[in-house]
């Protein structure tokens, strides 16, 4: 089988023997309503409430949504727009914490009995794609007849150089993935669960086998160390050998693909009824004095983070939400971890430091690194001369904003940026002539 | 800790490469070569690189602050093109034959056509058959090497057009002790040079196997099915040297691995179909600058296979609910 291209990142997985801490004191947590792909939630509390671990701040509103609980205890100060990474605008709920942490009593396991009821119960933990992606689970458990399931595969990939949150679920929390995969079994019917871990991470790929160990539905699948496995479609293929087609889910395939955390945490809240309310996240990055993995509230503000991780060391020039290739970055620390958060990396100016973009020298290096094989300079040149046919016929939708072409560039081309601006043009121009 | 946070779009890491870095390796890759020349022709090999370079420098210079562009001398490019002119001409040119060489290079091939990447021909080996067919008589003045024929500098013939009974041996057809241009007749040095650029992963096996390989083997069927023949053909001329460091040239050559095998059986193909039964002696260069001609149509031929792609008209229908792995 032939393998899809990528490119050799630097790991720079520096944290991943530091187990994580927990970190429980803050001064404020905010709870912006978008924390997944899809809809806002609506905020059921006023100010004035008294909130704790786990209460319901957020509803779910509409069918691509998920439910956003508190992670700390203490009382709703305010509900105000929020700016977010992306540049929208969403409502925020602040909550002043009270330092106590005590858990919601109203919290009990769900019921489950059947598929229908578990995946209501995912639906209603709040849980959403943790590798960074933010699809909300439940509904990608959605798949209507559960027989068209073959394979599942739970990707422990983790291939974004710095991150490490995943390499401790892997180590930490095997008894939730253990417990998680039999839930998988239990109710999605699962005849195949694939468990994959790229070859950088050895401890985690004898953990993986420790828990495959005596049942020969489950696997553990060895990547090779190049980015970007964990990206669902190299996944799958490298994985099962099958192509998803374009415009197509993974189901249309029979593949169903959750980040290896995400399965933890479903097993986690089946068994406590806990919702998703804290997150491993890794804390790293050349301005950080101490990296370390943290066990961080959701809330929790970037500030108190990196405070917590001895602040910095120097003054930091750019401050990322997830890794270095697919990261977005943040304008200001006053912005909380949310559930899809699996690292923070403040850069130091030199790391920071922006690139000029040169002349094209058509080295052809963009195009021979891309996992799905596109032309990101005929993609950029398209785009340039507004001719959406073209866009559309060299597949352009395929991107899948790896960064790889961009990370290659000796000219230092913002390429994966003019991929980004060609699929919103196209997606826009589909939807005007549909 | 109210300080301003960059805001930029992902990736946040570089890779090192830079066309400076790649340039540079080129241009280490053409030492051996130099050196050689040096030591086969005498220093007027290094006088008349230096006034390539200088020239080919300048071009560039003064064309980008006439236009008012930012000038691009730091990406060290025009080096490059200066040393590979240089490589191209016998170490007798006058030196004013060799700047002309320089301003069709840089001003006419690179720079009018928008600078570099955007040439579709090779700034080098253009300028080398312009300069041919101008000055014929000094452009196929070769020399055999100084330090060989008693110190002086003797007119001879290339080992492509040499009678039989004068013709070098192989072995010295490898070491470069041959009449030819004053970069273009050591082999061995330049394929030093072309494996330092292969292992920096400057170049691609592709292009210098299929365009050396095709040579080789048409030469070895149209001589009489002889290797020492074949080898003769590889080894003389400017193949080497064309195959290594001017066929690959970025921007006048097709990005993908099928797209470089068919530019360089093409190269190969048209050089000694040249060479053979041609008026020229050597064919190297226009087989290069045509293949560069024909190189887009090569490109949108050997494009890579994109990965799940379904027809354009299939695509617009259910490609809404992409769940690709991407940021919020």
């Amino acid at each position: 089988m032939k393998r899809m291209k990528g490119v050799k990142v630097p790991h720079m997985k520096s944290t991943g023997d530091s187990i994580p801490a927990r970190m429980t004191d803050l001064d404020i947590a905010v709870y912006p309503m978008v924390q997944h792909i899809g809809t806002p939630c609506k905020p059921v509390c006023r100010p004035g409430d008294p909130v704790y671990v786990g209460t319901l701040l957020g509803q779910k509103n509409g069918g691509l949504s998920s439910p956003i609980y508190s992670g700390v205890s203490g009382t709703v100060n305010k509900i105000e727009d929020i700016l977010l990474s992306d540049g929208r605008y969403a409502p925020a709920v602040y909550v002043l914490p009270d330092g106590k942490m005590t858990p919601d009593p109203t919290i009990a396991p769900p019921t489950v009995t059947d598929l229908q009821g578990f995946i209501h119960a995912v639906e209603d933990s709040g849980i959403v794609g943790l590798g960074g992606a933010g699809f909300p689970t439940g509904v990608k458990l959605h798949v209507g007849d559960s027989s068209r399931i073959q394979e599942i595969i739970i990707n422990g990939a983790e291939c974004e150089p710095y991150i490490t949150s995943d390499t401790r679920t892997m180590l930490d929390r095997g008894q939730d993935m253990q417990e998680g995969i039999r839930l998988l079994q239990k109710y999605l019917g699962a005849k195949k669960i694939i468990i994959a871990v790229e070859k950088n991470k050895p401890t985690c790929i004898r953990a993986m086998r420790s828990i495959a160990g005596g049942d020969d539905t489950v696997s553990v699948k060895v990547l090779p160390s190049v980015y970007p496995q964990g990206a669902e479609k190299v996944l799958i293929y490298h994985t099962t050998g099958k192509v998803v087609p374009e415009g197509g889910l993974p189901i249309d395939v029979g593949v169903i693909v959750l980040n290896c955390t995400t399965l933890a945490e479903i097993a986690r809240y089946i068994r406590t009824g806990m919702p998703l309310v804290e997150k491993c996240v890794t804390v790293d990055g050349s301005a950080v004095a101490s990296p370390m993995n943290v066990i961080v509230p959701i809330g929790a503000t970037l500030e108190a983070v990196f405070n917590f991780c001895g602040a910095f060391k120097a003054q930091p020039g750019k401050v990322l939400y997830g890794g270095p290739m697919m990261g977005v970055s943040v304008p200001e620390l006053s912005m909380p971890v949310l559930k899809q958060t699996n690292a923070l990396l403040a850069l130091d100016a030199k790391d920071a430091a922006p690139v000029d973009a040169a002349n094209c020298i058509r080295c052809g290096r963009c195009t021979n690194v891309c996992p799905v094989g596109l032309a990101p300079v005929s993609i950029a040149a398209a785009y340039g001369s507004g001719s959406m046919e073209t866009l559309q016929k060299i597949h352009t939708n395929l991107c899948m904003e790896c960064g790889c072409c961009s990370y290659v560039c000796p000219a230092k081309r913002p390429l994966v940026q003019q991929n980004k601006l060609a699929k919103a043009a196209l997606a826009a121009w589909l939807k005007s002539n549909r | 800790m109210n300080q301003k946070l960059q805001i930029t779009v992902s990736p946040h890491i570089r890779s090192s490469v830079t066309t400076g870095s790649i340039m540079l390796d080129v241009i280490i890759a053409l030492c051996p070569a130099l050196a050689a020349s040096v030591w086969l022709f005498g220093p007027r090999a290094l006088y008349i690189t230096a006034i390539c370079v200088l020239s080919c420098i300048l071009c560039e210079l003064a064309f980008e602050l006439i236009t008012r562009r930012t000038p691009t001398i730091g990406d060290l490019s025009a080096i490059v093109t200066g040393m590979l002119l240089a490589f191209n001409l016998p170490v007798t040119i006058p030196e004013w034959q060799a700047v002309i060489g320089s301003i069709v290079a840089i001003v006419v091939v690179k720079q009018l056509f928008g600078g570099i990447g955007c040439n579709f021909a090779n700034p080098a080996i253009t300028a080398r058959i312009v300069l041919l067919l101008s000055f014929s008589g000094t452009m196929t003045n070769w020399t055999k090497p100084a330090g060989f024929s008693g110190g002086e500098l003797v007119s001879s013939a290339t080992p492509l057009v040499a009678e039989p009974g004068a013709a070098p041996s192989l072995y010295d057809l490898f070491l470069g002790k041959h009449g030819g241009c004053l970069g273009e007749t050591c082999a061995l040095a330049l394929l030093i040079g072309g494996v330092y650029l292969l292992i920096r992963k400057v170049i691609t096996w592709q292009t210098p196997v299929a365009f050396i390989g095709t040579v080789f083997l048409i030469s070895f069927f149209a001589g009489d099915c002889s290797a020492p023949a074949a080898l003769y053909q590889i080894l003389s001329g400017g193949l080497m040297l064309g195959a290594f460091f001017m066929a690959t040239d970025y921007a006048t050559s097709p990005p993908t691995a099928a797209g470089k095998l068919v530019f360089g059986i093409g190269c190969g193909l048209i050089t000694a179909a040249i060479r053979l039964w041609g008026t020229y002696p050597e064919g190297v260069s226009f087989a290069i600058l045509f293949m560069n001609i024909l190189t887009p149509y090569i490109t949108k031929l050997c494009a890579r296979k994109v990965f799940g792609a379904v027809p354009a008209k299939k695509a617009g229908a259910g490609s809404a609910k992409e769940r690709s792995r991407q940021s919020i």
